[in-house]
């Protein structure tokens, strides 16, 4: 019997409702419509309960603490996030009774500092200027100053980011599309889902290609990606995982997801603009060998996260 | 007295780590960026395009993004500071 006629859709919490996310074929971009030897895939990640891929990582990271007895009553998780991670910790902290703090970039985009208050989260604001790595910076100062009020999981550091890629997203993917899947796309960012699901990936018969997406430039707009050379590099990334580094270019990934919603019905953040511009280059490399082709990429999160704030919304405290 | 530029971290391999720069006196934010552009050579192309500053890139002067100002044309004075803020809260150290 397939998942689908087992996977029982009643769910006693929330968390449950993470993972085993739809695997839906992108067919009507210009440069792959029409195309039957290749073909793109995109993992709707957008479709967990927190509204993005971050969610995988942050209920393995929270649940292997609270078995581990570092999590519980009188304990708060603190993090630094961008955003969507953060969102995912408020989401999962509610449903399961934690404190959540979290630390982020003034600069993150409004609806992401709303919905995790919404959640009951507490925010405090780093150096725009400093973007994430001053966020790190600050909950390390934060967590050293008080260590046993805090659990810090340090989502570039744990152990539990990647694995719920290999235990989750990898195996996903397989069960999907067998022996038919070629190649793996996905973007840098604290590097979990590249590394964790890449890892699953190489453990089967068949070749499948792994390709890491990072932005072009240090100075970039794909929120959530991480430039490696001019980054602080993540203790979980491994470089020689991936099979290729394909650097996109800011400008590719906007254009690409504004493209997905008019073209595919897919309204996406920017990262997997990024994504997805780099699946549609390897397909069409693909093509232009004569190569049959089974390219799965990753829809990161929503686009609704990125909308600007107006005018009056518009206030930076220096 | 002059027009401070603040830097954010993944320009500052630009202008060899600091964090803020001097303008002598300029009187057009893009007069700024073109005094930037002399002392740092290779700013300018990062920040902006061939319609303006880049979509992903944030100036402000004052508390104000320059795109609700007169953009490029906005005046400066001295004294003024101007901030470069990526759109983004993404990972560059």
């Amino acid at each position: 019997m397939t998942r689908a006629l087992t996977r029982a859709h009643r769910l006693e919490r929330i968390v449950e409702a993470i993972g085993k996310t739809p695997l839906v074929r992108l067919g009507r971009l210009r440069e792959l419509a029409g195309q039957t030897d290749v073909k793109v895939y995109a993992k709707l990640e957008l479709a967990n309960p927190g509204g993005s891929v971050k969610d995988r990582a942050a209920r393995q990271m929270v649940l292997a603490a609270i078995a581990e007895g570092r999590l519980g009553r009188g304990v708060t998780l603190i993090d630094s996030t961008s955003g969507n991670t953060g969102v995912a910790y408020s989401m999962i902290g509610a449903a399961l009774g934690l404190d959540i703090e979290l630390v982020m970039p003034r600069n993150v985009t409004e609806p992401r500092k709303r919905v995790a208050r919404a959640y009951g989260a507490r925010i405090t604001f780093s150096d725009p200027m400093e973007g994430s790595d001053g966020a790190i910076r600050h909950v390390r100062k934060l967590v050293e100053a008080a260590p046993d009020r805090y659990f810090y999981p340090d989502q570039y550091s744990n152990p539990n980011n990647p694995l719920a890629h290999y235990l989750g997203t990898g195996q996903e993917i397989l069960d999907d599309l067998g022996s038919e899947l070629t190649h793996f796309v996905a973007g840098l960012g604290t590097s979990g889902t590249v590394m964790g699901t890449s890892r699953r990936l190489h453990e089967v018969p068949f070749p499948v290609r792994c390709v890491a997406v990072e932005p072009r430039d240090a100075l970039h707009g794909l929120e959530g990606l991480k430039h490696m050379a001019s980054s602080l590099v993540p203790a979980i990334y491994d470089a020689t995982v991936p099979d290729e580094i394909l650097p996109v270019t800011t400008e590719d990934g906007w254009e690409m997801s504004d493209r997905l919603a008019r073209e595919e019905g897919l309204h996406v953040g920017h990262s997997t603009g990024a994504n997805v511009f780099a699946a549609v280059q390897i397909a069409q490399q693909c093509l232009a060998r004569g190569e049959r082709a089974s390219i799965v990429t990753v829809a990161c999160d929503r686009g609704d996260r990125y909308f600007a704030p107006m005018k009056w919304e518009r206030s930076y405290v220096w | 007295m002059a027009i401070r530029v603040r830097i954010p971290t993944p320009l500052r391999s630009l202008t060899a780590g600091a964090e803020e720069v001097a303008i002598d006196s300029a009187t057009t934010v893009g007069a700024v960026i073109e005094q930037l552009e002399a002392k740092h050579p290779g700013v300018k192309d990062r920040l902006l395009d061939d319609k303006g500053v880049r979509k992903f890139i944030n100036v402000y002067l004052g508390d104000e993004d320059i795109r609700f100002l007169e953009g490029l044309e906005s005046a400066v004075k001295d004294g003024d500071e101007i901030s470069i803020v990526p759109a983004i809260a993404g990972g560059a150290r």
